[in-house]
C-alpha cells in the first residue's frame, strides 16, 4: 500500500493527480476463509481490520451485498461522543472516541474529526435536573462534560432562539464530541484491511448458513457457497432477517432513520446542538451544508425511505430553535434502516449457534462506536470469549435481566 | 404517509394513530423459565415482509386493532380485530423481490 502523505499529494497534484493508484482490490469470493464477515459497513470492515491487525488472522472475507460503505454507515449524521450515562456504555464508547482521537495517523487516512462540541438542550427546569445528573454522571466516569448556563449558550450559539415555544432553560457539552466523515471511516479501515490481506467482497448477498451439530461451517451467497471456521454477522438494520436464516430470533426492530441537508451556507454553525425533548439536533459540514436529523419512524420499516411526518415535526422542531434557518432549501433527504434494541445497547458476542458471532443493534447511534466495536468484536472472535468492554452487551442480558438501559438514562443515541 | 384504514372509523392518516408493535406471541406459563420468557419479552421476528402489527386510533376512536402489513412496500394487505384469528394474506408479496437494501 502507498502511504499518503503531504510529499505524495503534492506530487500527484504536480501531475495532474493522474495515477492515484486503487485504495482497495475489489477481491473475488474464494472458497474457504479462516473468518467470514458478513457487511461490509464501518463495524464489519473495522472488525476485520482488527482481526488482521491485532490477531494476525488475515485470511478474512468482508462480503457485502451492495457497496462497501453503502448501509448506515455512509447515511449517518456523523455524530462523534462518549457522553453515556451508564459505566459499561461510558468505558466502551469513551475508548471508541479515544481511537477516533488517533484513528487517521492509525489508518492513514484523514477522517476529518472535528472536535467542535456537542451541546445537548434542556427545555424545561425538569429536564435541566435530568441533564444535570446526567452531565455529572458522565464527569464521575471520567469524561469530559459541562453543565452551560442560557446566557453561555447564547455566547456559543448565536443563532439559536433561547425564547422558543419550549424555551432553553440550560443544557450540557461535551467538549471533546463532534463530528467526523463517515466515508473516509470506512474507506479508510476497508484500504487498511486490505492491506493487510483481507478480501472484501462486494455484490456479494449471504443468503443463509451453513450449520452442522450447532456449529456454523459457513454461509451461501449470491456467488455460491463459501466455507468458514467462523462467521461475523455485522449487517445493522437486517440482523433479524440474517438471524432467522441461522434459526434464532434477537430483540431487535428495524425502523427507518431519516437524515438530510440544506444548502450550502457561509460558516453559522460550529457546534453540534441536539435537542432530546423535541428530538432534533444539528450541525454544519465542512462544505457548509446543514446536516439536520431526528428520531427514527414510529414503525417497523425496512424500506430505507422516511416517512413524510416525521420529517416534518424534524423540521418544525428545528426552525423554532433556528428560525434563521427557515428560508433554506433542503437538498437532500434519504434514510437507513436502523436496528434498535429494547435498552439501546448494542447486541455483541456469541449466538445461539457455535462460532457464529453477532455485533448489532447499534439504532441510531452505532457511527461513533465503529472503532471500538471493532476492536473488541475482532478479539471476542479470536477467542471465542467476549473483550471485557463488551461483556456486559452479550445477547444474555435479556434472560438475566441485566438491561443497560441508556435509552431511558441519557435518551437520543446518535 | 401510511394511510390505515381504522375498522370504526375508515382510512386515516398515520399521525391519527400510535404504532403498538409487532403482535408477540401467547403468554408464556410462569413455569417455564427465564429462556422462554425473554423470548416473549424482548424477540421479535422483525419480518421483512409481512408483520402482524397493533396500532391504536389515539387521535380518534382510541380503538386498538390489528394490522398486516408490508415492512418494505408499507402496503397494508388486511386488517382485524383484537381477539380476532390471523386473516390469511396472499404472501406472494412484492417485498421478496428485496425492495430495500
Ligand atoms: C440517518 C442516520 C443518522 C445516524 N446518525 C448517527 C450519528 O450521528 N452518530 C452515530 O454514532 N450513529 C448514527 N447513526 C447510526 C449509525 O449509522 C449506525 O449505527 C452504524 O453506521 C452501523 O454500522 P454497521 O457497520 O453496523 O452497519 P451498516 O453501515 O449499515 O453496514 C451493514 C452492511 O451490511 C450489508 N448487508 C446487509 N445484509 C447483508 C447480507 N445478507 N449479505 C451481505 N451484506 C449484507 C449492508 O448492505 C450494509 O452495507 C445514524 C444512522 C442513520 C440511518
Ligand atoms: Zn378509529
Amino acid at each position: 500500500m502507498r502511504g499518503y502523505s503531504f510529499p505524495a499529494l503534492v506530487g500527484r497534484a504536480l501531475r495532474g493527480h493522474r495515477g492515484w493508484p486503487r485504495a482497495w482490490r475489489s477481491a473475488e469470493p474464494e472458497r474457504t476463509y479462516d473468518v467470514i464477515v458478513i457487511g461490509a459497513g464501518g463495524h464489519g470492515l473495522a472488525t476485520a481490520y482488527y482481526l488482521a491487525k491485532n490477531h494476525g488472522i488475515t485470511n478474512v472475507a468482508v462480503l457485502e451485498k451492495g457497496w462497501l460503505g453503502g448501509g448506515n454507515t455512509g447515511r449517518n449524521t456523523q455524530v462523534t461522543r462518549s457522553n453515556y450515562f451508564w459505566p459499561q456504555s461510558a468505558a466502551f464508547f469513551e475508548r471508541s472516541l479515544k481511537l477516533y482521537e488517533s484513528l487517521s495517523r492509525e489508518l492513514n487516512f484523514n477522517v476529518m474529526l472535528s472536535q467542535r462540541g456537542i451541546l445537548t438542550l434542556a427545555h424545561s427546569h425538569h429536564e435541566m435536573e435530568a441533564l444535570r445528573r446526567w452531565a455529572n454522571a458522565i464527569r464521575i466516569n471520567g469524561i469530559d462534560s459541562e453543565v452551560m448556563t442560557p446566557a453561555e449558550i447564547a455566547k456559543l450559539v448565536p443563532l439559536l432562539n433561547l425564547d422558543a415555544r419550549f424555551p432553553v432553560h440550560g443544557g450540557f457539552i461535551q467538549r471533546r464530541g463532534g463530528i467526523s466523515r463517515h466515508d473516509a471511516v470506512a474507506w479508510g479501515y476497508a484500504r487498511a484491511a486490505n492491506a493487510l490481506g483481507v478480501s472484501i467482497v462486494q455484490q456479494c448477498e449471504v443468503t443463509g448458513f451453513d450449520i452442522a451439530d450447532g456449529r456454523v461451517a459457513g454461509v451461501t451467497t449470491s456467488r455460491g457457497s463459501i466455507a468458514a471456521e467462523k462467521v461475523c454477522i455485522c449487517v445493522a438494520g437486517h440482523t433479524s432477517v440474517l438471524a432467522a436464516k441461522a434459526g434464532f430470533r434477537v430483540p431487535i426492530t428495524s425502523m427507518a432513520l431519516q437524515a438530510m441537508v440544506s444548502e450550502p451556507i457561509k460558516p453559522c454553525l460550529d457546534t453540534v446542538v441536539l435537542s432530546p425533548a423535541i428530538h432534533a439536533y444539528v450541525s454544519q459540514s465542512d462544505r457548509g451544508e446543514l446536516v439536520l436529523g431526528g428520531g427514527a419512524d414510529g414503525y417497523n420499516s425496512y424500506a430505507q425511505r422516511g416517512g413524510i411526518p416525521l420529517l416534518e415535526e424534524n423540521l418544525a422542531a428545528l426552525i423554532e430553535l433556528f428560525p434563521a434557518f427557515s428560508r433554506l432549501r433542503l437538498m437532500r433527504q434519504w434514510a437507513g434502516i436502523v436496528d434498535i434494541t429494547p435498552d439501546t445497547t448494542p447486541i455483541m458476542g456469541a449466538t445461539p449457534v457455535k462460532n457464529l458471532y453477532v455485533s448489532g443493534g447499534w439504532g441510531t447511534g452505532g457511527y461513533k462506536a465503529i472503532p471500538a466495536g471493532g476492536e473488541t468484536m475482532a478479539h471476542t472472535v479470536a477467542h471465542d470469549a467476549p473483550h471485557p468492554l463488551i461483556a456486559d452487551f452479550g445477547l444474555e442480558r435479556f434472560e438475566t435481566g441485566a438491561l443497560i438501559d441508556e435509552g431511558a438514562a441519557s435518551g437520543v443515541a446518535h | 404517509m401510511l394511510r390505515i384504514p381504522c375498522p370504526c372509523c375508515g382510512e386515516r392518516d398515520e399521525a391519527e394513530f400510535r404504532y403498538g408493535g409487532e403482535v408477540p406471541g401467547s403468554i408464556p406459563q410462569t413455569d417455564v423459565g427465564d429462556e422462554a420468557w425473554a423470548d416473549y419479552l424482548f424477540a421479535r421476528d422483525n419480518p421483512k415482509g409481512l408483520v402482524h402489527e397493533r396500532w391504536c386510533h389515539s387521535h380518534g376512536c382510541g380503538q386498538w386493532f390489528h394490522v398486516v402489513r408490508d415492512t418494505v412496500t408499507h402496503r397494508i394487505h388486511a386488517v382485524y380485530g383484537v381477539g380476532e384469528p390471523r386473516p390469511v394474506v396472499d404472501c406472494s408479496n412484492e417485498s421478496q423481490a428485496d425492495g430495500g437494501r
